[in-house]
Formats: structure tokens, C-alpha cells, sequence
């Protein structure tokens, strides 16, 4: 009987350790391909990238994924950070839109989420309710509003017609709404019965005990515009200010070595915020855990 | 507003004043709701429902029409419903897996969990290259293929890109599901497994009868949420192949943006309420499945 267990155990963690290697090899293989000089990598994936700027270099037969480069280089992140500005520049283009979003997000969303925490009534149900329709709404759908009110406005081609929406996104509000309903009511009351108006107890209680709410939505709403790829095809077409997420697909192949490099330093960011908050996002994505508000 | 309200509860005038306060915390999300999604999404209504935007002349469901024989719109209509057909259920059943080996005693478990939950913070930008690699005609897939003497797939530009897809829809939405799974293990009454520890249950009646019973609000929550991310495959398929894919990869976004280039109002409009009510219908019918099967563990 022990023996078998002890046998199940086993496979399940050949199995888990199988799955790990999935998951994590994409990654580590971007990462570490960064470092790669351009010669090593035209050899490597020569066969996939054609028209390699130094087409006199040698190119292997067949592809060659490779985990450790031959020897470790720099080269690639000297030219991303001191030779091509264009690729600082569309990060940079990404931080002003994604920063922005998540912090009115949170800010918006924070007031938000006090109002359906503190009021009940039918009233509130009805708008909750449709806070969590809109949030079940596909890109597809939403972005033609978008679209429509960016043109009204006159904000069309411009950051605001990504921030704006952005901004608004009900996302955080049904988060924080239900966070916020762990707060013990003694504690509202306390502060009421010593005379603290509604905006006292919303920073001085309800904030400080949503902290790390807070933090594992801001890192939720961050990862996912930073990503963000549909928004700026069409809200805004410009590509001198499109983020990177967009502009990364469109470096030709002359440039394989530095995409790889620029791949990396995009990750950074996103990278930090997991090592960093690991726990309180999987708490936010635990809490996100049921439609019903 | 004149509302009803249940004797004695509260003051009338209390009442009041508590709805103001709620308001005034409320109006900065309401009003940008209101006017970046609410109002504009009437007005796609009724773009979706008249002939252009110069004559406003009624017509109803022609633009329906008109979207529905269009082959561009079926050609993804199609394609996004068979990737979602595809890829949704399979989330599901995979990252349940995932949360229930993570729930086994096996070492390294934390590590596991941070392992499984990576691809969800590497952004789509950053691993596209890797992906060409490993897709490409002459690619690392087909290579390691030929070891065990296979043919060379095209595997973006065939009918087997869907399937392409597919794996990195699952690479990258697996983690999230998973969190998702194991909160919803953990909240399964300790006290009811014990029970079924004592009466000898086997493993797999504990799962599928007690288990997955109290996991159905999540299992509701996780389809929902898996289908809504099925649809943001468009960026793994966009910046793989770019704005005309091979045939099986053009999806519903696709057919968006082309459709925003010409700037044809109608067809977006009718596009856009299509997709909105055909979702708020899925996701009622999910409900009602749910509502039917599942045991209502949240009271």
C-alpha cells in the first residue's frame, strides 16, 4: 500500500515537473537568447529569420534552440540601449500609457467600490450589475464605443483615447467591491460612533485595510495593459506613439538579435512586479474567483 | 426616485442623505461609464439599426443581414467559434488537473504553482520570437519531428495553425484558471471528505462527486473567464502573422480592424450588438447549466 503511493507521488511529480518545463522554457529561452551575439544567433536561427544583416556569416543547417549561449554577450543590450533610441522610445510610450491607466483605475475604482460597499439598496444592485455585464464584454464589442467617443471628442489618435477607457474599466470596481466586504462592519462603526464623516472613514479605515487589495489589482490591471495589442491598432494608429507590445512584431529580421534583447527588457518590468507580489496576486486572482457580486 | 422600502428600518430621511453619500463616492466611475461605454453603445444600437449616417432611414435587421452573408464575418465567425469551442473546455479540464496535482503532497509545490503562473505575466510582444522559432517550416518543431521521421508541417500556414494557437492560448491562461481551482478546492468542507475517508470512498468518487460538485460556481466562473480571454488569442495570431493570417486564423478581431479601416459603420455596429448579445447569452445559458447541475455552495 505505501509502496504505491509512494509511486503515484512520483508520477504526479514527473507530471507536474513535465508541465513546469513548458511553462517555463519559452521564457528562459527569450531571456537567455538576449545575451547571444548576432553571429551566434544568425547561426542558430538562420533557417527561420532569413536576410540576416550580415548575410556573409554562417548559418547552420538545420535550427538550434539553445538554452546557454557559447559565449555570453552584451552586445545586443549596448545597441538597444545606446545605438537605437527608437526602442526606448516606444517603452517609454508604453509606461506613459499603462501608468496612467492604473492608477486612475485604481483611484476611480477605489471610490467606486466604497459606494457599492457602504450603500445597499435596489439601485445599487441594478448598477452593479451592470458594471459586471460591461466587464464580461470581449474587446471587440467595446471598442467600437470607444472608437465612436474618441472621434466626438477629438481625442481619436491621441493617448487619451486608450487612457480614458482605460481609466473606466469596471474590472478593479467588482474586485475591490468584494475585498472590501471583508472589512469588519465593527470597525466602520467604531470610527462612525467617534464622529468620522464618510471621506475620514473611507482614508483613515477603509483604505489602509485594502492595501494589499490594492496592490494585487494594480499588478492584475498592469500586466494586462501592458500587454494590450487591439487598443492601439485602432485607437491609435500613429506608430511613432504605439508601445512596445505593438511595435515589437514589426522589427524586421536584419534586427533578430536586438528584438531578442528588447523582448527581454520588456519583460522587466511585469517580470519584477511577480517576483515582488507573487502573493498578493494570486490573492487578487482568488478573490476574483465568482461572477456573483 | 420614489422607491418602496421595508417600515422601521431605516429613517426616511437617513435614507436619503446614505444615497447622496453613495453617489458622491460613486460619480467619477459612473459618469466615465457612462459616456466611454454606456451612451456610445446606444448609439452603436441605432447605427446598427438604420441605413447610414447622413439619411438615419430606418431598416432593421437588413445590416444583420447584410453582416451575416458577408464571407469575411463568417470566415471568422467560424474560426473564432471553433478555436473558443476548442480551447475553452480544454482550459478548463487542464488547469483543473494542474490545481488538483498541486494539491497532491509533492515537493516543490510552491515552486510549481510559480512556474505554472509565469506565461500569464511575460507579455505576448516578448515571446512571439520564440514562438517563430519554434512554429517556423524550418523550425525547432519540425526538426525535433524528423527524429521520429515525420513530415515537415507548415504550422502557422496550414489547418493545423489552429491547434498552434490553441497551445499558446493554454501556455498563457493555464495559471490563471489554476489559482482559480485551487481556491475553489480549498473552500470544499474538510469535514465532508472525512466523512468519505471514513466510508472508504474511492479517489475518483470523492472527485466527481463531491469535489467537482462544490467546484461548479468555479468551474461557471472559470469557462466564463476562459471564453473572454479566447478572444484575445487575436494578439498571439496578430503578431505571429500579421493582419492576414493563413485562412483558419483570420478571427473576429481581425475582421474588426479591416472593417475599421474602411470605416464602415453599419457593419461594425451590427457587429458589435451581434456580439454582445450572442455573449450575454452564452453566459446566461452557462448560468442556467450551472444553476441546474451544480450544488449552490455560496448561499
Amino acid at each position: 500500500m505505501k509502496k504505491k503511493r509512494y509511486f503515484s507521488r512520483t508520477v504526479m511529480f514527473l507530471l507536474a515537473a513535465y508541465f513546469a518545463l513548458m511553462f517555463l522554457m519559452p521564457t528562459v529561452l527569450t531571456i537567455t537568447n538576449s545575451f547571444m551575439s548576432q553571429s551566434e544567433l544568425a547561426a542558430n536561427y538562420g533557417q527561420v529569420f532569413s536576410n540576416f544583416s550580415g548575410a556573409k556569416t554562417y548559418i547552420a543547417e538545420r535550427v538550434n534552440l539553445k538554452f546557454i549561449p557559447d559565449m555570453v554577450s552584451f552586445s545586443q543590450y549596448f545597441t538597444v540601449l545606446f545605438k537605437s533610441p527608437d526602442y526606448l522610445l516606444k517603452f517609454w510610450n508604453s509606461v506613459i500609457l499603462v501608468v496612467p491607466i492604473v492608477l486612475g483605475q485604481v483611484a476611480v475604482a477605489a471610490l467606486a467600490a466604497y459606494s457599492f460597499f457602504r450603500y445597499q439598496g435596489r439601485m445599487r444592485q441594478f448598477i452593479f450589475f451592470f458594471y459586471v455585464v460591461l466587464m464580461l464584454m470581449p474587446y471587440q464589442v467595446m471598442l467600437v464605443p470607444n472608437y465612436l467617443v474618441a472621434d466626438w471628442v477629438g481625442i481619436l489618435d491621441s493617448r487619451w483615447a486608450i487612457i480614458f477607457p482605460g481609466m473606466f474599466a469596471p474590472f478593479s470596481v467588482f474586485l475591490l467591491t468584494k475585498f472590501m466586504r471583508r472589512i469588519p462592519p465593527a470597525l466602520i462603526e467604531a470610527a462612525k460612533l467617534d464622529g468620522a464623516g464618510e471621506w475620514r472613514i473611507f482614508t483613515r479605515v477603509c483604505l489602509p485595510q485594502c492595501r494589499s487589495a490594492l496592490y494585487s489589482i494594480a499588478i492584475l490591471v498592469f500586466i494586462d495593459y501592458w500587454n494590450m495589442v487591439e487598443q492601439p491598432l485602432i485607437l491609435l494608429p500613429d506608430a511613432s506613439r504605439q508601445p512596445l507590445s505593438v511595435y515589437l512584431s514589426s522589427i524586421n529580421a536584419g534586427e533578430v538579435g536586438v528584438a531578442f534583447a528588447v523582448a527581454t527588457i520588456y519583460m522587466i518590468p511585469t517580470l519584477l512586479l511577480f517576483l515582488h507580489g507573487e502573493e498578493y496576486l494570486v490573492e487578487g486572482i482568488t478573490h476574483s474567483g465568482s461572477v456573483k457580486g | 426616485m420614489h422607491r418602496k422600502r421595508k417600515p422601521g428600518l431605516l429613517a426616511p430621511g437617513k435614507m436619503d442623505k446614505d444615497r447622496l453619500i453613495a453617489l458622491a463616492f460613486l460619480w467619477p466611475s459612473l459618469v466615465g461609464v457612462l459616456m466611454f461605454f454606456v451612451l456610445p453603445f446606444g448609439v452603436v444600437c441605432y447605427y446598427a439599426l438604420i441605413d447610414n449616417p447622413v439619411q438615419h432611414n430606418f431598416v432593421f435587421l437588413a445590416n444583420f443581414g447584410k453582416l451575416l452573408s458577408n464571407s469575411a464575418f463568417q470566415t471568422a465567425a467560424k474560426n473564432t467559434a471553433t478555436f473558443s469551442g476548442a480551447a475553452v473546455p480544454l482550459a478548463v479540464a487542464l488547469s483543473l488537473l494542474l490545481a488538483v496535482l498541486l494539491e497532491c503532497r509533492i515537493p516543490l509545490k510552491s515552486q510549481f504553482r510559480t512556474f505554472f503562473l509565469s506565461p500569464m505575466m511575460v507579455p505576448v510582444a516578448s515571446v512571439v520570437l520564440i514562438w517563430q522559432v519554434i512554429f517556423h517550416y524550418n523550425g525547432a518543431l519540425n526538426d525535433f519531428l524528423l527524429v521520429f521521421g515525420a513530415d515537415k508541417i507548415d504550422w502557422l500556414k496550414s489547418d493545423y495553425s489552429q491547434l498552434v494557437v490553441i497551445v499558446l492560448f493554454l501556455w498563457k491562461n493555464l495559471g490563471y484558471n489554476m489559482i482559480l481551482f485551487m481556491a475553489g478546492l480549498s473552500n470544499i468542507p474538510r469535514d465532508l471528505l472525512e466523512v468519505a475517508d471514513i466510508e472508504c470512498a474511492k479517489p475518483w468518487f470523492k472527485f466527481f462527486h463531491i469535489k467537482l460538485r462544490f467546484l461548479s460556481p468555479t468551474i461557471l466562473f472559470v469557462t466564463i473567464l476562459s471564453l473572454i480571454n479566447s478572444f484575445k488569442v487575436f494578439r498571439e495570431v496578430y503578431l505571429l502573422t500579421g493582419d492576414y493570417p493563413y485562412e483558419t486564423l483570420y478571427m473576429l478581431q481581425h475582421f474588426m480592424n479591416n472593417t475599421f479601416r474602411s470605416l464602415d459603420y453599419q457593419k461594425l455596429s451590427a457587429a458589435a450588438l451581434l456580439m454582445a448579445v450572442v455573449m450575454v447569452l452564452i453566459i446566461g445559458l452557462l448560468f442556467i447549466i450551472e444553476g441546474r447541475f451544480g450544488k449552490d455552495v455560496e448561499g
